[in-house]
């Protein structure tokens, strides 16, 4: 079992470009059914003998894609975003680095009134152990098993991955949210997918300096998570007012440090890793 | 991008907010000019891209273009200290030279991002001139909050529920209002992500003015923003941090010894805190991003070592779909033709992990090699401390 996407995910890839296909060919490798791309004025061709379309409805209808992979570049990719909700299109995975703030300012307005479900921007994806890989992640390091994980990293959720599976400890589905201060599914959102789904039965979390998005998962946990529940918070290091690669990651007056975050959820009763090489063994202690 | 507050004051009376009449000056000659043309009191302000300049000395009253001239001449060239600039200061290359208001009262406006609702959010507090962190932390019910609707922008009805709150009244409160619909409408049009007026001042005629004026604008916008690359005064910035942007790299110095060179923001600030949690100190923050190519690695090498507290340097890639062996090609070709005297502690992830691995070995160069990223944190931190 698993959240999101699984083996029943057909694939569209927006923006089918080099990078684009570059990672759908990843994606088609490990198993993931990748049924259309979408490129403006490239409709009726093909490549990796994936039929494109010139726009998104068009792709649905031919295709029965249920699920969006956009790599559109940041000048167009709040576009696309807005063409696949208005295509009604149940998910949205966003890969793009770069995304104005005020553009996804609108993006999310629009988000709020649609029935689509937006994964990022700024992230590396979805994967499913097994059944689905819908991002750049890279397969091999991932084992199907219970354990959600949930992070607002990319490399960072790799090396989670890797720890866990070293320790032969599955993932039910790894969800990256990204980077950004504004993003479509936040840790509230996702571990409300792990607690409701039956295959997951413990959840990883990792989080990092800026905003307040891990205080309020925090509450959420201790009201309505029964699962157990290990976190790892990045940044306890960084300087503030400074923004660490990410554009979401900045501690800025005072605020969205690493010691508030691990003081919020070690309050909830979450097991805090103490460091980054402690992730999988701090949640192993939990099962 | 951060922008000089003259710069800031440009732009926003292009959107039609009101700000004192001045202009900027380099030279005291300059200065004395601007105040001439001003007429009667002037204020010369240092710009810097760093707040608290008042307090730092930065900024001086005069009586008129000579004494304006004699204030440039003191604060041009000088090395301003303040709270935000950090102990080494920031040396002093422009001024602002403004006429003087008769001010009734000083009052904060500012607007920024508003991550829980994904939305702008306006704000204002009576208190101004304090820091609005200050006023957050002591009394929080005195900073007014107003989200703005993307489709709308701040609405009359928000602006004024704010000046009656700040019991602004008569003229004032027309201007006050008028002016924040203003700010709100330049914030959105220029892809700002934090603007602050501090302080925004009532004058005693009856004016609403914004007297100070900071502005960041979106990196990520500046694409649509062709005219603002001409404001980035790269003076004001690091220089190895510009050197870094210029190759697709991400670098912050910081004061420890561990040089320390990461794909992923991410993993990048846990790397840094592994190095700390092993007894050492990060000596940078250092993204190559998520591909990491050779020519990344010998930028990263080159700007890492500019700095001379730097004792090691920890490599902690997770390549995923990467391959190892071209990664370690990369290393060793930037290892040699840098000819680094520091000691190298290696934590390779990906693909083709063994002839990498094979590879780093015959190099000839002293490689440290790593399995995880906790043990090239305990090698790194041991080699530093040696």
């Amino acid at each position: 079992m698993s959240v999101l996407v699984n083996e029943n995910t057909r694939i569209l890839v927006q923006g089918f470009g080099r990078a684009g296909q570059f990672h759908a060919e990843q994606c088609i490798a490990y198993g993931s059914k990748v049924v259309a791309g979408v490129t403006p004025g490239k409709g009726g061709q093909e490549a990796l003998g994936v039929p494109i379309f010139n726009t998104v409805s068009e792709a649905i209808e031919a295709t029965g894609a249920n699920a969006s992979m956009v790599f559109v570049p940041p000048p167009g990719a709040a576009d696309a975003l807005l063409e696949a909700f208005d295509a009604e299109i149940p998910l949205v995975v966003c890969i793009t680095e770069g995304i104005p703030a005020s553009d996804m300012v609108i993006v999310n307005d629009v988000l709020k009134n649609s029935s689509s479900r937006l994964v990022g921007p700024n992230c590396p994806g979805v994967i499913s152990p097994g059944t689905c890989k819908m991002g750049i992640m890279p397969g091999k390091i991932h084992m199907p098993g219970k354990v959600g994980v949930v992070s607002r990293s990319g490399t960072l959720t790799y090396e989670v991955v890797g720890q866990l599976t070293a320790m032969n400890i599955g993932q039910s589905t790894c969800i990256g949210i990204g980077g950004d201060p504004i993003i479509g599914t936040n840790f509230v959102d996702a571990l409300t997918l792990f607690q409701e789904d039956p295959g997951t039965e413990a959840i990883m979390m990792i989080g990092e300096i800026g905003g307040n998005a891990e205080e309020t998962a925090a509450a959420f946990i201790k009201a309505n998570v029964t699962k157990p529940v290990a976190a790892f918070i990045a940044g306890a290091t960084a300087p503030p007012g400074r923004r660490m690669g990410h554009a979401g990651a900045i501690i800025s007056g005072g605020k969205g440090t690493a010691a508030d975050k691990q003081e919020a959820l070690e309050a909830a009763g979450i097991a805090v890793a103490p460091s980054p090489a402690e992730m999988a063994s701090t949640l192993a202690k939990l099962l | 991008m951060k922008i000089h507050e003259y710069q800031a004051k440009e732009i926003l009376r292009s959107y039609g907010v009101p700000t004192p009449r001045g202009d900027v000056a380099y030279t005291p000659d300059e200065a004395k000019e601007v105040a001439e043309k001003l007429g009667g009191r002037v204020v010369v302000k240092a710009q810097i891209h760093a707040g608290g300049r008042g307090k730092g000395g930065g900024v001086k009253l005069g009586s008129g273009a000579d004494e304006a001239r004699e204030l440039a001449d003191q604060i041009l060239g000088m090395t301003l200290v303040t709270h935000q600039t950090g102990p080494e200061g920031r040396l002093v290359k422009r001024v602002l030279v403004e006429e003087v208001l008769p001010i009734a009262r000083e009052i904060y406006l500012g607007m920024t991002l508003d991550r829980a609702t994904g939305k702008s959010v306006f704000m204002a507090s009576s208190e101004g001139g304090m820091e609005i962190e200050e006023v957050a932390a002591k009394a929080p019910d005195l900073i007014l909050k107003e989200i703005v609707e993307p489709a709308v922008g701040l609405a009359a009805y928000q602006a004024r529920r704010m000046a009656f709150k700040m019991g602004i009244e008569g003229d004032a409160f027309k201007a006050a209002v008028k002016a924040m619909m203003a700010l709100s409408k330049a914030y959105t049009a220029t892809d700002a992500t934090m603007l602050e007026i501090n302080p925004f001042v009532i004058t005693e005629d009856g004016g609403a003015v914004a007297l100070d004026a900071k502005m960041d604008i979106d990196d990520n916008a500046l694409f649509r923003h062709a005219d603002y690359v001409k404001l980035r005064d790269l003076e004001e910035e690091d220089p190895l941090e510009t050197d870094a942007i210029d190759h697709g790299l991400n670098y912050i110095k910081l004061d420890g010894t561990v040089g320390c060179m990461v794909n992923g923001a991410g993993l990048a600030m846990a790397t840094m805190d592994i190095i700390q949690y092993a007894g050492g100190s990060p000596a940078n923050f250092l993204d190559v991003g998520g591909g990491a190519n050779a020519d990344q690695i010998k930028n990263g090498f080159r700007i890492i070592l500019s700095d001379p507290n730097v004792k090691v340097i920890m490599i902690n890639i997770f390549g995923g779909i990467l391959r190892v062996d071209v990664l370690a090609q990369g290393v060793i070709a930037a290892a040699k033709e840098l000819d680094i005297k520091v000691p190298i502690v290696l934590r390779l992830e990906g693909t083709k992990v063994d002839e990498g691995r094979k590879l780093l070995e015959e190099s000839g160069i002293d490689f440290t090699l790593a399995a995880d990223m906790k043990e090239a944190a305990e090698k790194a931190v041991a080699a530093a401390a040696a």
